[in-house]
C-alpha cells in the first residue's frame, strides 16, 4: 500500500514513542502529585525527594526497584536498529516488549500497594515489603502510552488490519482505555458487592435476584404494584416509542416542510436538555400536582376532587418526554437530512405518490436513526434518575432504588448490584435487538458520486398532522419554561407571589473590594468549577465518540462486536453506579483520582461517550465508502483520510457529541453526587443541596443561568464546528459552499445540519 | 478544521484548571451531612476561629457513610459532621471512625453522652430531634379535617390519602419512624398500627424530609417528619403546623466523628472539640436549623421544640441501631405492611 522509504535506521514512530516513554521514565514525576496540571512539583525537591522524583532517579537511588525492568524494556527497541517496518522480528519485538512493558505497570501496580504487597499470597511468597507506593503520575502514564503504542505498532507491522497503524493504535488505545475506566471499576464493584455480604453465597444471590420485589407481576392480576423491573422496563419502552416518534416529527418538520421558523423550534426542543432533572420535576409539580395550577383548574371547571394522578407513571412519562425528546431530534436531524434527494426522486419519476415515497422509500432510510434514537430514549429513561426521584411516586424504578439500596437505610450494596445487572440485561437486550432490527441491509445515502436532487415536501395531509403535534409540545414546552423563569423571581414559590430579584443576588452577587473583583455569591465556586469540568470533557468525548465510530464502522477487525459492546456498556450504567464504582476503583493505588477533579472528567467522557458513537455510527452508515477509499488511492493515508474526508461530514454528529456531553457535564447528578469533593463541587449538587434546604428559588434561579449559559456555549460550539455542506441544488441562497466538503456538484444550496439553536 | 481553537480551548481551561488546583496551608477536609448553609456556617466559622482552611463537602448521611465504606483503604476525609446518628454508629461499629474522647463531653447533655458510650466513643451527638409530624393548614381546612395531635389520629380513616412519610428501607428517619412506634406500643401492635396507617399513606417517599416539603407546595395534607424539619418550612413562610404526637415520640441524635485514617488528625480534633462548645451551637437558628443543641449551655431557638416539655420515649439507639435488628424489622415492614393493599 503506501509504505515510504524508510531512510531512517529505525522506524521514526518507534523512535517517538521511546522518546515519550523516556519523557516519562526518566523526566517526568513516577508518582502522582498534588493538582495533576500544577507545577509546584517543581519546587518541591525535584529530582530527588522521592515523592516527585522519576522512576529513573528512585531506581538510581536504590529505591522502587521493581520499576528498573521498565526502563529496560524502554531500550529494547534499539534492537531493531537498521531493520525494515517490514522485518518479521520488527514486530515481533515490539509486539513483546509492548506488552511485557505494559503488563509489568499493570502487575507492579495492582500487587505493591498502600501496605507493601497488596495480596496476602505475595507475603508469603517474598516475605514483607517494607516499602510501599501511592497511584502512578504522569511519568507513569507517559510509560504506558509508550509501551501500548509499541506494542500496536508491532500489530500493525506483523499485518493486521492492512498494517494500518493508525487504526490498530486507536483500536488498543479505545480498548485500552474503556477497560480501565469501564471494565475495571464495574468489575471491581461486582466482586464488592458479592464479598460483603457475609461471605459469597450463590443461593442469595439468586434469591436476591429474583425477588418478588424486582419481578412481582402483582399489579396484572389484580394486586397492588409491580416489581421494579417491570416498572422501569414498561416505561422505558413507552419512551423510547414517544421520543423516537417526537424526534422525527420534529426533524421531519424542520427539514421537509415549508417551515419557516425552524430555528425557534429547534431551540425550544433543546431547551429540556439543558434544564436540571430536579427543576422540570418541580415544574411538573407545579402545574400538574395536587395543588398544580393546571389541576386546580381543571378540577375547579369541571367540579371533581383533584387527584395526584402525576405522581407516578404520567408524570415519569411528561419529564422524561420533554427531557429526551430534543435527544431523539438530535439523533434524527443528520438522518433524515442525509437521506439521498436522488433516489426520492428517483421513486417519485416512477410515479409514486408522495405518501408513498415517504412510507416505502424515506422511512426505510432512517432505519438507522430511527434505531438509535429509540435505543438512547429507552437507556436514557432507564438510567435517569432526576425526574423519578421527584415525581415517581409509589412507581419504583431501578435507578433509584439502586441509589437508595447503596445511601439509603438499608445499606445494601449486594442489591445494589444485583439491580444494576437488570438493568444492564435491559439495556444489552435493547442493544441486541437493535442491531437484529437493521439487519445487514445497506443504508448509505450520501455517496462520492454527488447527489443534487432535493427533498420532496411531505403528503399535505401529514404535513398538518405534524404540524399539530409539533404545535402542542411546543406550547407545552413554553408553559413549563415560564413557569420555570417566574419561579426564580417570586419570593416562594406556591405560597408569596412577590416579584423579587432576591434569590439572584444571593446566588450571583460581585462585589468589589480592595483587591478587586469578589465572587460574593454563594453560587460562584460550583458555577466555575462546572464550567471548567463541562469545557474540559466535552471535546474528549467528543473525540473519542467519534474515533470509536469510525472503527466501528469503516474498519473490520476481529473482536468488532465486543469492541462495540464495551463502548456501549457505560451507557447502560446508571450513573450512581458508576459513581460508587470510581469511587472503589480508583480510590487506591495504581490508579489514586478520588477527590480530583480528573474523575469527574473522566467519570463524564466514559458516561457520554456512547452518545458520540451512536450519532457517529448513524451518520457515517450513511456515507459511501467510496468516499474513503478515493482518498485512499490518492495516497491519503487513515488518519488524513478521517481527518479531511470523514470528520468534516460529520459536523452534525461532532456537534451532537459535544453539545451532549457538554450539557450532560453541566446538568447530570446521579454520578457526580459520589465524586464531588470540597474542592470540585459541581452545580446539580449544590442545587439539590438547595432543593433539600426548601430554597426552591435560589434553585431555579441557579437553573436559569445555567440554561442560559449552556446555551451561548452551544451557540459558541456550533461556531466552532460548523456546518457540514452538502452541495445539493435548490433554493438559491447566498452561501457558496465548501471547498473542503467536495462532495456532488455544488450549485449554492446550502443545507444547515446542526443540532442546537 | 477547528482542531486549532479547540485546542486553545483546552489550553486556556487547563490553565484555569492548573490555577484553582494550587497547592494550601494547612487544611481539612470535612464530610458534612445537614443542610448546606448549615455546613457553610461551620466551616466559615471555624476557618475565622483557628485560620485552618476547611473543604467542606455536603451529602446526606448515608451518602457519606457509603463513601466512608468505599473510601476505607485510604481516607480523603478527616472528619463527618452532622446527620442522624445511627450511620455514625454503624461506621464506629465497623472500625470507619477513630476513636476520641473530647474534653467536651462533661459539657453535653446525657443523650449526647449515651451515644459516645454506645460506640465506644467513637462518636458524640451534636444536635437532637423529635419525631413528630406537621400539617398544611390551608388544606386540611380546605378538607374540612380535624387538626390531629397525637400518633392514635393518624390512623383515622378521615385521613384516607392525606398522609405522606418516607419508606423505611431508604430513609433513616421513617426508619425511626418504625423503631419508634415499636418502641412505644410493642413490636406486635406496633405493626397493627403501621398497617392502619399504611391505608392513609399517598406516597411513601425517598428522602426523609420529602414529606413535609410535599405539604409545604401543598402536595399532601400531613407529612411524617423530624419536627425541627416542619419548623423550618413555618419559618420559610409554608403554612405549615408543626406537631408533636401526643403519646411521646421517639428521636434522633444528630453526631459527629473524626475519620479513621485522617490526614489531618490534629485539625479534626480541633474542629470535633470545637463543634461541641456552647458558642458555635448557639448559631444553628441563623440557618434556619431547629434541632436541640448537645451543649447544656448553648442557647435554643424560641421556635425550636423544647425537648424537656415533649414525652419522649427512653430510645435504645444501640439495638435498634444494629444492623441485625434493623434488617429484621425492615424485611418484616416489607413483608407485612409494604405490600398490603391501599
Amino acid at each position: 500500500m503506501r509504505f515510504r522509504e524508510n531512510r531512517w535506521p529505525l522506524h521514526p514512530t518507534v523512535i517517538l514513542w521511546m522518546a515519550v516513554g523516556w519523557v516519562g521514565f526518566a523526566l517526568l514525576p513516577w508518582y502522582g502529585v498534588d493538582g495533576f496540571f500544577g507545577l509546584s512539583w517543581l519546587f518541591d525537591g525535584y529530582p530527588l525527594d522521592s515523592e516527585v522524583a522519576p522512576a529513573l532517579f528512585l531506581n538510581l537511588q536504590g529505591q522502587k526497584l521493581w520499576l528498573a525492568p521498565l526502563g529496560f524494556l524502554l531500550l529494547a527497541p534499539f534492537l531493531l536498529w537498521g531493520r525494515a517496518k517490514s522485518d518479521p522480528l520488527f514486530g515481533r519485538l515490539l509486539i513483546l516488549v509492548g506488552a511485557a512493558g505494559f503488563g509489568w505497570l499493570l502487575v507492579q501496580g495492582f500487587s505493591i500497594g498502600l501496605r507493601g504487597w497488596q495480596f496476602d499470597w505475595l507475603n508469603g511468597l517474598f516475605g514483607e515489603l517494607g516499602d510501599r507506593q501511592f497511584g502512578m503520575g504522569y511519568g507513569a502514564l507517559l510509560v504506558a502510552g509508550a509501551f501500548l503504542f509499541l506494542f500496536t505498532l508491532g500489530v500493525a507491522a506483523r499485518g493486521a488490519i492492512g498494517g494500518d497503524v493508525f487504526v490498530v493504535s486507536s483500536i488498543g488505545f479505545v480498548v485500552t482505555m474503556v477497560a480501565i475506566f469501564i471494565f475495571m471499576p464495574i468489575l471491581q464493584m461486582f466482586a464488592n458487592a458479592m464479598e460483603t455480604d457475609t461471605g459469597y453465597s450463590p443461593l442469595v444471590f439468586l434469591g436476591k435476584l429474583f425477588s418478588e420485589r424486582i419481578w412481582g407481576l402483582d399489579c396484572v392480576f389484580g394486586g397492588t404494584r409491580c416489581g421494579v423491573a417491570w416498572n422501569s422496563l414498561l416505561l422505558a419502552v413507552l419512551v423510547g416509542l414517544a421520543t423516537t416518534f417526537l424526534g422525527l416529527v420534529f426533524a421531519l418538520v424542520v427539514t421537509r416542510t415549508g417551515f419557516k421558523y425552524g430555528k425557534l423550534l429547534r431551540a425550544l426542543t433543546v431547551l429540556p436538555i439543558i434544564t436540571p432533572a430536579f427543576v422540570i420535576g418541580l415544574a411538573i409539580i407545579l402545574l400538574f400536582g395536587l395543588s398544580g395550577a393546571v389541576t386546580q383548574g381543571i378540577s375547579g371547571m369541571l367540579g371533581i376532587q383533584p387527584t395526584r394522578w402525576v405522581y407516578g407513571l404520567p408524570g415519569l412519562l411528561i419529564a422524561q418526554l420533554l427531557a429526551f425528546t430534543p435527544i431523539a431530534f438530535l439523533v434524527l436531524i443528520g438522518v433524515v437530512e442525509g437521506v439521498s434527494p436522488s433516489m426520492e426522486e428517483a421513486s417519485q419519476t416512477l410515479r409514486a405518490s408522495r405518501w408513498q415515497t415517504f412510507w416505502t422509500v424515506s422511512l426505510p432510510l432512517m432505519r438507522p436513526g430511527l434505531a438509535n434514537a429509540f435505543l438512547l430514549g429507552f437507556i436514557e429513561s432507564l438510567a435517569d434518575f432526576g425526574n423519578p426521584l421527584v415525581l415517581s411516586g409509589n412507581y419504583d424504578v431501578l435507578s433509584t432504588e439502586i441509589f437508595f439500596a447503596i445511601v439509603g437505610a438499608q445499606n445494601d450494596a449486594g442489591l445494589a448490584a444485583i439491580l444494576a445487572l437488570v438493568l444492564l440485561v435491559f439495556t444489552l437486550g435493547a442493544f441486541y435487538a437493535q442491531r437484529f432490527w437493521l439487519g445487514k441491509r445497506s443504508y448509505t445515502t450520501v455517496s462520492g458520486k454527488g447527489d443534487s436532487g432535493v427533498h420532496p415536501h411531505l403528503p399535505s395531509a401529514l404535513t398538518w398532522v405534524l404540524y399539530a403535534i409539533a404545535g402542542v409540545w411546543t406550547f407545552f414546552t413554553v408553559v413549563v419554561y415560564a413557569t420555570i423563569f417566574y419561579g426564580s423571581f417570586v419570593k416562594l414559590w406556591g405560597v408569596d407571589q412577590t416579584l423579587t430579584f432576591q434569590h439572584y443576588i444571593k446566588a450571583f452577587s460581585i462585589g468589589w473590594t480592595g483587591f478587586g473583583l469578589h465572587w460574593s455569591g454563594s453560587a460562584w465556586q460550583s458555577f466555575w468549577t462546572t464550567m471548567e469540568i463541562a469545557l474540559i470533557s466535552a471535546p474528549l468525548t467528543a473525540g473519542i465518540g467519534l474515533l470509536t465510530a469510525y472503527l466501528l464502522v469503516r474498519q473490520n477487525f476481529r473482536g468488532k462486536n465486543a469492541f462495540e459492546f464495551a463502548t456501549m456498556l457505560s451507557f447502560a450504567i446508571p450513573g450512581t453506579v458508576i459513581g460508587v464504582s470510581y469511587i472503589i476503583a480508583f480510590n487506591v493505588p495504581p490508579i489514586e483520582l478520588t477527590g480530583t477533579g480528573i474523575i469527574l472528567v473522566l467519570s463524564f467522557i466514559f458516561r457520554n461517550m456512547p452518545v458520540g458513537v451512536r450519532a457517529g455510527v448513524a451518520s457515517m452508515s450513511q456515507l459511501d465508502r467510496s468516499l474513503d477509499e478515493s482518498s485512499l488511492t490518492l495516497g491519503a493515508n487513515s488518519f488524513q483520510t478521517f481527518r479531511r474526508i470523514i470528520l468534516p461530514l460529520l459536523r452534525p454528529a461532532m456537534l451532537a457529541a459535544l453539545v451532549y456531553s457538554f450539557v450532560r457535564a453541566m446538568t447530570a447528578i446521579s454520578a457526580v453526587i459520589f465524586l464531588v469533593s470540597a474542592r470540585y463541587d459541581l452545580s446539580t449538587s449544590y442545587i439539590v443541596g438547595r432543593v433539600e434546604n426548601n430554597e426552591y428559588g435560589i434553585a431555579i434561579a441557579y437553573s436559569t443561568v445555567l440554561i442560559f449559559v449552556m446555551l451561548v456555549v452551544i451557540g459558541l460550539m456550533q461556531l466552532l464546528v460548523g456546518r457540514r455542506n452538502i452541495g445539493r441544488r435548490g433554493v438559491q441562497s447566498k452561501g457558496g459552499w465548501s471547498v473542503r466538503t467536495n462532495v456532488g456538484i455544488p450549485t449554492g444550496g446550502q443545507q444547515t445540519i446542526a443540532g442546537a439553536g | 478544521m477547528t482542531s486549532k481553537s479547540l485546542l486553545a480551548a483546552g489550553v486556556v481551561a487547563l490553565g484555569l484548571w492548573g490555577a484553582t488546583s494550587a497547592a494550601k496551608a494547612e487544611s481539612l477536609t470535612v464530610y458534612c451531612g445537614v443542610d448546606e448553609a448549615w455546613c457553610q456556617l461551620m466551616a466559615r466559622a471555624f476557618e475565622e476561629k483557628t485560620g485552618i482552611t476547611v473543604d467542606m463537602t455536603r451529602k446526606s448521611a448515608g451518602e457519606i457513610y457509603a463513601q466512608l465504606r468505599a473510601e476505607k483503604d485510604n481516607p480523603k476525609g478527616d472528619i463527618w459532621w452532622g446527620g442522624t446518628g445511627d450511620p455514625h454508629l454503624q461506621a464506629a461499629e465497623e472500625g470507619l471512625t477513630e476513636e476520641y474522647k473530647s474534653p467536651m463531653l462533661d459539657q453535653l447533655q446525657p443523650w449526647a453522652i449515651k451515644q459516645a458510650e454506645a460506640a465506644g466513643n467513637r462518636t458524640v451527638g451534636v444536635y437532637s430531634g423529635a419525631l413528630g409530624f406537621g400539617y398544611n393548614k390551608d388544606l386540611l381546612a380546605k378538607n374540612n379535617l380535624p387538626e390531629p395531635k397525637c400518633w392514635a389520629d393518624l390512623i383515622k380513616p378521615e385521613y384516607k390519602g392525606q398522609i405522606q412519610v418516607a419508606n423505611p428501607n431508604s430513609s433513616g428517619t421513617a426508619y425511626n419512624l418504625l423503631a419508634t412506634i415499636v418502641q412505644i406500643m410493642g413490636e406486635d401492635k406496633g405493626f397493627e398500627y403501621l398497617k392502619a396507617l399504611h391505608k392513609n399513606i399517598n406516597q411513601y417517599t425517598k428522602s426523609g424530609s420529602a414529606p413535609i416539603k410535599a405539604a409545604g407546595l401543598g402536595e399532601t395534607t400531613i407529612g411524617i417528619v423530624f419536627v425541627h424539619d416542619a419548623v423550618a418550612q413555618t419559618v420559610a413562610g409554608f403554612p405549615i403546623v408543626p406537631v408533636i404526637p401526643c403519646e411521646g415520640t421517639g428521636y434522633e441524635i444528630g453526631s459527629e466523628s473524626i475519620i479513621k485514617g485522617a490526614r489531618n488528625l490534629d485539625a479534626a480534633k480541633k474542629f470535633y472539640d470545637w463543634a461541641l462548645t456552647a458558642e458555635v451551637q448557639s448559631r444553628a437558628p441563623e440557618v434556619n436549623s431547629f434541632q436541640v443543641p448537645s451543649n447544656k449551655a448553648a442557647k435554643q431557638s424560641d421556635k425550636a421544640p423544647d425537648l424537656s416539655k415533649i414525652k419522649l420515649i427512653d430510645y435504645d439507639f444501640k439495638k435498634y441501631g444494629s444492623s441485625e435488628e434493623r434488617k429484621r424489622l425492615l424485611k418484616k415492614w416489607d413483608d407485612e405492611v409494604a405490600s398490603l393493599p391501599q
